[in-house]
């Protein structure tokens, strides 16, 4: 079955009958339910009544750019984790496993999109022309955000889980009267991306209760990577989360997160209706974090190499690799080509790493007002003296 | 008498309190299997099984929530929080419930619910990783509130928060957790609300708590180098605060420092001043001085050596409070 959880706003009690019976399934271990998929882990396109057609459009050079951009993130992944291992970065989190939840999702929104990521979407921020580089001020302690969000319209990281999940509705609201005032406005969306974990956080819970009762344009993009930290992902549900938003009052697809295909045609058909005016939905991507949940984590601690071997067999890049073979849309040069992409980015992001200059806390004094305060006027007057005492001192020393 | 780090000390801690109250049980992220991101309650879900250590949804609102209904029901629910960053979806529970629920129901019930919650900076973390938030759970009555600062006490205050019957906030100085000392697994310590005089010294007095308490005593001897006599109070617990032992102290040394990585504006230290400058008015030579976080969002770990008070903030303090 394609997706059983369709597209409809009304609310459909077979629906919810579907979702209780797959609950009683997952009572019995590992969550089963209808996904949709365009390309099996074999590399093998798949038909979808209601999501082929938004993958119609996508012809050898837009799924090899997807190819592109997917094996660019994971070599760039790669990078920081050495950056880290050498002392270089304070802590990096790792993106593998996600890169076809990521690339999918991101090249299917517009710029005039606004997003709100977690922290690991360093897949999205490529697809929205981050400078990669700018990702890793955060881990590296020089900066809390990094970036400029208007910019590219990629707000920054979020680490307290789910915090951002509600700006991304009343940034949507904001969106809806901007295009009540002003009809010439390119219609956009945001899109709001949480984890498995993060899912559980009451702020979820109240940003789906407000995105449904004002129909605002956003779409909700939980990763469920199955794990959150060390917690599996039955400890935040019973169901799959995407059958949650039926009790909200919106559509909820689970998409094969490791099919770049798949995932970027649900993307495209959510932000469409989105930016339609149809209201939310709840897109769940189903895939895995194959690496640890950061540098400073041990997953052998809590999770079995089978259950991550048999996840390295559903890889996103494999499948669009052997795809793209098999169709003989790409051959040895490309994927060399590629690669060597890859390698050029992660000089990059490692030199401009390296020549990161490190920050003075006087623009953290500077940066906490949008106006003057006198408060911070004095403390930054006293810290000023008492760092001149030490200068003074060490030049009465010379 | 056994050496251990303070993380060991609460382990054990815990342990000891998981084995001698039954009602007693763990809640929180990832403290089952992977044994807390610190280790803290490493081995305990294996021994005391997935009931007595429960590993929570992703959700602070409901940890601290479900706690207080189970200790409606008779529990000891010790909840922990992962980071201090991360207690705010709690906060509400927290604040609105937990430190109310005996008065509302004009001392009907009672809610001994223990929140662990490592705190402060210097660890080079990423945001929300290094905060100092306990000045805003000491202005809501009805919490409890104590910092351990060596595993001797860390060993026995987290037992003796479980005893309590009022909730308990221990706040766990996370950059000291591998900082190791003697545990008397026998004796417990004197009272969990009381502060201890460290060190004893007749011209000055620095109060301090938790991760600043071994800076407070390695500035004291640097100050003995240049014929100071300071005398250390590790204040131990916030709320109740040990106004007692501090008045006594200034009473004799008559200049006090008060030391803690939270903002100065708004916090522990600036209540100190308040009530010792009523309490010891005629005993003070120089003005209560504070040293503390600026007022600004907890600064990213490249410059947070400059934010952080560390001996050399201290000594000045000290310096500032002789010239009186
Ligand atoms: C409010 C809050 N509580 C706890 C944490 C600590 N923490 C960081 S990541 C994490 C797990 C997140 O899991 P999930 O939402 O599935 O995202 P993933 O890391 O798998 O991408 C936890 C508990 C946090 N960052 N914020
Ligand atoms: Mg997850």
């Amino acid at each position: 079955m394609a997706a059983a959880h369709l597209p409809t706003t009304e609310f459909d009690q077979t629906d919810l009958d579907g979702s209780l019976e797959a609950a009683a399934e997952m009572a019995q271990g590992e969550p089963e339910a209808p996904m949709v998929q365009l390309l099996d882990a074999e590399g093998r396109r798949r038909e979808d009544p209601t999501f082929g057609p938004y993958a119609t459009d996508l012809d050898g050079e837009a799924l090899k750019a997807f190819y592109r951009d997917m094996a660019s993130v994971r070599r760039f992944d790669q990078e920081a984790t050495a950056l880290q291992r050498q002392g270089e970065l304070a802590l990096w989190v790792q993106l593998t496993g996600q890169e076809a939840a990521q690339i999918g999702s991101g090249r299917a929104t517009a710029p005039q999109d606004y997003i709100f990521p977690t922290y690991r979407e360093h897949g999205v921020a490529l697809t929205r022309g981050v400078d990669m580089s700018e990702l890793l001020k955060l881990f590296r302690g020089v900066a809390n955000g990094g970036w400029d969000p208007t910019a590219t319209n990629f707000h920054l990281y979020t680490l307290v889980l789910a915090a951002q999940v509600p700006h991304a509705v009343g940034y949507a609201m904001g969106i809806q009267r901007d295009q009540k005032m002003d009809a010439a406005l390119a219609p956009a969306a945001t899109v709001a991306y949480f984890g498995d974990g993060a899912s559980s956080e009451g702020d979820v819970h109240e940003s789906m209760v407000f995105a449904a009762s004002y129909k605002a344009p956003v779409v909700f993009f939980c990763q469920n990577n199955h794990w959150a930290i060390s917690v599996p992902f039955e400890v935040q549900s019973r169901i799959p989360l995407s059958n949650r938003a039926q009790g909200y009052g919106f559509p909820g697809i689970r998409v094969d997160g490791n099919d770049v295909i798949a995932v970027h045609a649900v993307t495209k058909w959510a932000l469409e209706r989105a930016r339609a005016g149809e209201g939310p939905v709840l897109i769940e991507a189903f895939t895995y974090r194959l690496g640890a949940h950061t540098t400073a984590d041990d997953p052998t601690k809590y999770r079995h190499s089978a259950e991550e071997d048999a996840w390295r067999a559903k890889d996103p890049l494999l499948r669009l690799e052997k795809y793209l073979r098999s169709e003989g849309l790409a051959d040895d040069a490309f994927f060399a080509e590629v690669a060597e992409e890859g390698k050029q980015l992660a000089a990059y992001v490692r030199k401009a790493t390296l020549e990161m200059a490190n920050p003075d806390i006087r623009s953290a004094f500077a940066n906490v007002y949008a106006q003057a305060h006198p408060l911070v006027e004095e403390e930054t007057a006293w810290f000023e003296k008492y760092e001149a005492g030490f200068t003074d001192a060490e030049g009465e020393n010379a | 008498m056994p050496t251990m780090t303070i993380a060991k000390a609460i382990n054990e801690g815990l342990r000891a309190a998981l084995g001698s109250e039954p009602k007693s049980l763990l809640m929180g992220e990832d403290i089952g299997d992977l044994g807390g991101v610190y280790r803290v309650t490493e081995g305990l879900k294996k021994e005391f099984g997935a009931d007595r250590v429960v590993d929570s949804p992703l959700a602070e609102s409901g940890i601290i929530g479900t706690c207080i209904g189970l200790a409606l029901r008779g529990y000891r629910p010790i909840a922990e929080i992962q980071f201090d960053g991360f207690v705010f979806p709690g906060f509400n529970q927290i604040t609105t419930q937990l430190a109310k629920m005996h008065a509302r129901s004009d001392g009907q019930l009672t809610v001994p619910v223990v929140i662990r919650i490592p705190y402060g900076g210097g660890i080079g973390s990423v945001e929300h990783h290094s905060e100092s938030p306990e000045a805003l759970f000491a202005h809501t009555a009805g919490l409890r509130i104590i910092t351990p600062s060596n595993p001797q006490d860390a060993y026995w205050m987290i037992q003796q928060a479980v005893e309590c019957q009022d909730p308990v906030i221990v706040f766990e100085p996370k950059r000291r957790y591998w900082l190791k000392g003697e545990v008397d697994l026998e004796k417990p310590t004197s009272d969990p609300f009381s502060a201890h005089v460290l060190r004893e010294g007749t011209d000055a007095t620095v109060v301090a708590y938790g991760p600043l308490v071994p800076v407070a005593l390695a500035a004291a001897k640097a100050a003995e180098e240049d014929g100071r006599s300071v005398e250390v109070i590790d204040l131990r617990s916030i709320s109740p605060l040990d106004f007692d032992t501090v008045t006594a102290s200034v009473e004799k040394t008559g200049r006090l420092v008060v030391a803690h990585e939270a903002p100065t504006f708004g916090g522990i230290g600036g209540e100190i001043a308040a009530r010792i400058s009523e309490r010891a008015f005629y005993a003070l030579e120089a003005p209560v001085i504070r040293v503390g976080g600026f007022h600004m969002p907890y600064p990213v770990a490249r410059v947070e050596e400059h934010y952080l008070p560390d001996i050399d903030r201290i000594l000045d303090a000290l310096d500032r409070a002789m010239a009186y």
